[in-house]
């Protein structure tokens, strides 16, 4: 009879802990690409999450409650990227940071948004923010904001006339490969070589032959991380000459690490660089981040601890934990640099979810992402 | 001409260590007659040997390579026919391949655990400037591949027909009763055959992964297009493991270079199916009847 009451008075006292430290805690569920393909994205957005989550929790949490943040591995697949949003949601997630991957927010999109919880991703193809979701929020400038600051590029700084492009065929690729063949066209420049490849690719002997017997004024790359190194190498051992421009990733440091020297000289326009060194903020950041993970942090890693700052922020000028509150507030907002430090950048979303922020130039100098201009906020 | 030169040249450097690759299926098969599936992750791992030959113990890249060689040796030849093959095989041939597919996915998820899921870069064995032939810039890493994936792939024909411990190891491949009676030391001869394999897949791994990049997947497509390539070529003959692996290079470049990029993957698979329709036995293989 004892040990009854005793095991009963225990059940009760470990129902009320865990009841007391739910309250104490929001739930937050992490799905990005841990592995696969995507996992350079992926383990970086992480890692940025990571410092940020730190951060936040140093100063009180949100509204009070610590954040407690569950990883979730999609393996960069989009079903089952799609099945962990559900599962993060099942258990109690208010919000999901990630994915990263264009192919895979896609499919799991719609479920944070049938669930009514607020989704930040490091995506970039433009067809997410054009489905009507009101609760997904990018962390970057879409392919269709950030391509048009490279066409001034192309035409005042290389005055070209023919441009080759090379692209990953997959959601990610696809939207930008069509926004810069637009982009081109309205430039009057002609586009003599459009080379696409898959996710995954090992061998570019081809591609990069063809671009080479094309010969244009300058190449386009935009593919994902490895694909993009893999490129620069096989470009550089085929000795391609002409300027290799690429959006974003073709300039990261994870790119520079994998290939090295045949990185040298490759331009990109960046969202976001852990070099511009000049915005206190970005210094701040990425001296956290290479004395937590000993190496450079990358544009994702930047968008992710972004995306998490981004929570806090709005959820406390909501007052509550309110995913369609949350939503609301969130389209047609703006946050100053100067207001919210940890924004990094003055930073605006629009009504689909959309952001625009200021940008920068980037080219690969001694082995390091160099900033060689600034491109203001469109 | 330049195009097609750089993308034969690409073609037949790439394909060419997939031969070396596919003559693993073959020398495997024959001492075995198992198909070792996780031929693709013995090319994956060596790589990674040698990162941590250069990478965890300091190593210059010339000792890492041999280091690597070396822990190839005795991790894919001596251990994997000691701890797989030989308590598996009296089971049956289907036992020990499907140990080889477990096999495979417990090499690549152990790198992917211990060394982790992204790909790390790995130096290059030889310079990689181009050079000019005959007006066309192309690369001296691809010929200097081609050159050695094909010398080791000559050298070992030579080994294996012109040397005794060679005819032994052909006369174990063809019937090991008979062999054993006349005198010839069948297990010492199988072990060679593992010894030799794992050391081009060790050689396969040093060529390509300067180019793929050191990563725990890469032995998925690898093996499977030499796998491919060993059947189209004949599956029990040297010559034949060769031939398929030239082919599938040079055709996979020639197609993603005037034909589709797109489907350039299908590629293989379009040329087994009609090997096997038209030819099953593969270009240079020798039928082998069976009876019920």
């Amino acid at each position: 009879m004892n040990g009854r009451i005793i095991f009963a008075m225990a059940a009760s006292l470990l129902a009320a802990t865990a009841g007391a430290q739910a309250q104490d805690v929001v739930k937050i569920g992490m799905v990005a690409e841990l592995s696969g393909a995507g996992a350079p994205s992926g383990t970086n957005w992480r890692d940025g999450i990571k410092i940020a989550v730190e951060e936040i929790n140093a100063e009180g949490g949100i509204l009070g409650k610590q954040v407690d943040v569950t990883e979730y591995d999609t393996q960069t697949d989009p079903q089952t990227s799609r099945a962990l949003v559900q599962k993060a949601i099942d258990e109690g997630a208010y919000a999901i940071w990630g994915t990263i991957y264009s192919g895979s927010t896609i499919v799991n999109m719609l479920v944070a948004q049938q669930n009514g919880v607020p989704q930040f991703v490091g995506s970039e193809a433009p067809a997410i923010v054009e489905k009507g979701n009101p609760y997904i929020f990018r962390t970057s400038s879409g392919a269709q904001k950030g391509l048009p600051s490279l066409t001034p590029y192309f035409t005042d700084t290389l005055g070209a006339k023919k441009v080759g492009v090379a692209w990953v065929n997959n959601e990610f690729g696809k939207g930008g490969h069509d926004v810069f063949v637009k982009e081109m066209e309205n430039a009057g420049i002609e586009v003599i070589a459009d080379v696409p490849s898959e996710q995954g690719q090992t061998d570019y002997a081809a591609d990069v032959a063809k671009l080479k017997e094309a010969n244009p004024d300058a190449i386009f790359v935009y593919m994902n991380q490895e694909e993009s190194a893999r490129f620069l190498i096989e470009a550089n051992k085929q000795g391609l000459s002409m300027p290799l421009l690429g959006e974003v990733t073709l300039t990261e440091a994870k790119v520079i690490d994998l290939a090295g020297d045949a990185a040298e000289g490759a331009l990109a326009h960046v969202g976001l660089t852990a070099t511009a060194t000049q915005i206190p903020g970005i210094a701040e950041f990425a001296e956290k981040f290479r004395s937590a993970y000993d190496r450079n942090p990358t544009h994702d890693a930047i968008k992710g601890y972004v995306g998490a700052w981004a929570t806090k922020y709005v959820t406390e000028m909501v007052g509550e934990f309110d995913g369609e509150a949350f939503s609301e507030k969130m389209h047609g907002l703006c946050l100053s640099a100067e207001e919210y430090p940890k924004m990094l950048l003055d930073t605006c979303w629009d009504d689909r979810g959309e952001m625009s922020r200021p940008s920068f130039m980037v080219q690969v100098q001694n082995g390091e992402p160099v900033v060689i201009g600034t491109v203001p906020a469109n | 001409m330049s195009q097609f030169l750089q993308i034969m040249l690409s073609g037949l450097a790439t394909g060419s260590i997939y031969a070396l690759v596919a003559v693993g299926f073959t020398l495997i098969w024959q001492a075995a007659e198992t198909v070792n599936f996780a031929q693709g992750e013995f090319v994956m791992l060596p790589a990674f040997f040698v990162l941590i030959g250069l990478n965890v113990l300091g190593y210059p890249l010339w000792i890492s390579l041999l280091f690597g060689l070396v822990l190839s040796i005795v991790v894919l030849g001596v251990m994997f026919k000691k701890l797989v093959v030989e308590p598996i095989l009296p089971s049956g041939g289907i036992s020990l391949i499907i140990a080889t597919i477990a096999l495979g996915t417990f090499l690549k998820e152990s790198v992917k655990e211990f060394y982790g899921a992204e790909a790390e870069p790995f130096p290059p064995m030889f310079p990689t400037d181009p050079i000019n032939v005959f007006g066309a810039v192309i690369s001296l890493q691809d010929i200097l591949n081609l050159v050695i994936s094909l010398g080791v792939v000559v050298l070992l024909t030579l080994f294996l027909n012109r040397t005794r411990t060679g005819r032994c190891m052909q006369a174990t491949a063809q019937s090991p009763e008979v062999a054993e009676i006349l005198g010839v030391n069948v297990k010492r001869m199988i072990l060679y055959a593992f010894l030799i394999n794992a050391a081009l897949a060790a050689l396969a791994s040093f060529l390509i992964t300067p180019v793929y990049l050191a990563k725990f997947s890469n032995g998925e497509t690898l093996g499977l297009i030499a796998f491919i390539a060993a059947i189209v070529g004949g599956f029990n003959q040297i010559r034949g493991a060769l031939a398929g692996g030239l082919l599938i290079g040079v055709l996979d470049n020639l197609t993603a270079t005037y034909v589709t990029a797109e489907y350039r993957a299908a590629l293989p698979l379009i040329l087994l199916i009609v090997i096997i329709l038209l030819r099953p036995q593969g270009l240079f293989g020798t039928s082998e009847g069976r009876s019920v």
